[in-house]
């Protein structure tokens, strides 16, 4: 393949990346408005296809939930009024970030509980490793043996 | 005690495997997409004012829909509501009440519907632009909702209703609904 042809792959693989997202043509206000659209559109999920959100979705559903999300932007309403909205209606399911609370926590600190419990394993082994290293070093030598050792040592030391 | 530790591993990997064994047990059985549990459910039904599908019947509000009843929602783009078409019909004929919600149609194709497979509805509503589908959190026609004798959401169902979903399901939880009333 000549070197011209691997750009021209190159560029049409970058190209393909931002096909998957769905195209609408909504006039928005400000920059600032378009950011917070794009930002809660990829944080809410498609309820109808389940493993993307309603910014990549060219479902219809996620098209509705796309026209209401600018609707509410435009009527002035705040990024979490807009997520309660929409959680309001089709449960916390439609939530990419779950939000903070009893039913959750575990999702949210799990993950930590079981770093924890990896680090505490970890702790543990180590010291325990280290002990039976350290005894058997204590315990390897009898008296004898550890008179004959010092006293190499010493005739070591004296001969240097 | 070292010993038993050792299988901690081993029990974790049974409890998780088994957790996930139920929920792909309990999704076989269902329909063929994953449910989402309605956060609408013991709620009033959304207030609403909308026209009929019928030109020249007056405009229709939550409190027209008098419970306990279903309120079904369907369109004549969803195949799947052809299918759900004659249950419908046939619990019309026994004596449930049924209102129906054209969701994201046009009034045309919908009463040319209602005159070709028979209209089991005894209020047609006409959603055209989705507004109360939004409201209701409908993601997919044909989706039906129980109301009680107060106009609360008491149940939810996703998909066609079926001879078997009536009657292992929706059905026992109408009837409870309309001894509820009494």
């Amino acid at each position: 393949m000549s070197r011209r042809l691997h750009w021209l792959v190159l560029g049409l693989l970058l190209m393909a990346g931002g096909v998957g997202a769905a195209v609408d043509t909504f006039e928005f206000s400000s920059e600032q408005e378009r950011d917070r659209f794009y930002a809660i559109g990829s944080e809410l999920r498609c309820p109808k296809c389940q493993n993307q959100n309603i910014a990549d979705s060219d479902a219809p559903i996620a098209a509705d939930l796309r026209q209401e999300v600018f609707r509410l932007l435009e009527d002035g309403r705040s990024d979490d009024e807009i997520v309660d909205y929409m959680v309001a209606r089709y449960g916390e399911f439609v939530r990419y970030k779950p939000a903070l609370n009893r039913d959750t926590a575990v999702l949210w600190f799990g993950p930590l509980a079981f770093l924890l419990v990896g680090v505490l394993a970890v702790v543990l082994l180590v010291r325990r490793r280290q002990r039976a290293v350290n005894e058997s070093s204590d315990a390897g030598l009898s008296p004898q043996e550890q008179k004959r050792l010092d006293e190499l040592l010493n005739k070591k030391s004296q001969d240097d | 005690m070292r010993r038993l530790l050792l299988i901690v591993p081993l029990l974790l990997f049974l409890v998780l495997a088994g957790f996930f064994l139920q929920s792909l047990m309990t999704k076989e059985e269902g329909v063929t997409e994953l449910e989402l549990p309605s956060p609408l459910l013991n709620k009033p039904f959304p207030t609403f004012d909308l026209p009929s599908v019928i030109d020249g019947e007056p405009r229709i509000t939550q409190a027209d829909l008098k419970g306990p009843a279903l309120v079904n929602i369907w369109a004549t783009w969803c195949v799947a509501c052809r299918v759900e078409h004659p249950v419908l019909n046939r619990l019309a004929a026994e004596g449930v009440v049924i209102y129906g919600v054209n969701y994201k149609d046009t009034n045309a194709d919908a009463i040319k519907w209602l005159k070709d497979f028979h209209n089991p509805y005894q209020l047609n509503i006409s959603d055209a632009d989705g507004r109360l589908g939004l409201d209701l959190g409908v993601y997919g026609a044909p989706e039906t909702y129980l109301i009680d004798a107060n106009g609360v959401i008491r149940h939810k169902f996703i998909g066609v209703i079926d001879e078997r979903v009536w009657d292992t399901d929706l059905g026992a939880r109408y009837r409870a609904l309309v001894e509820e009333a009494k």
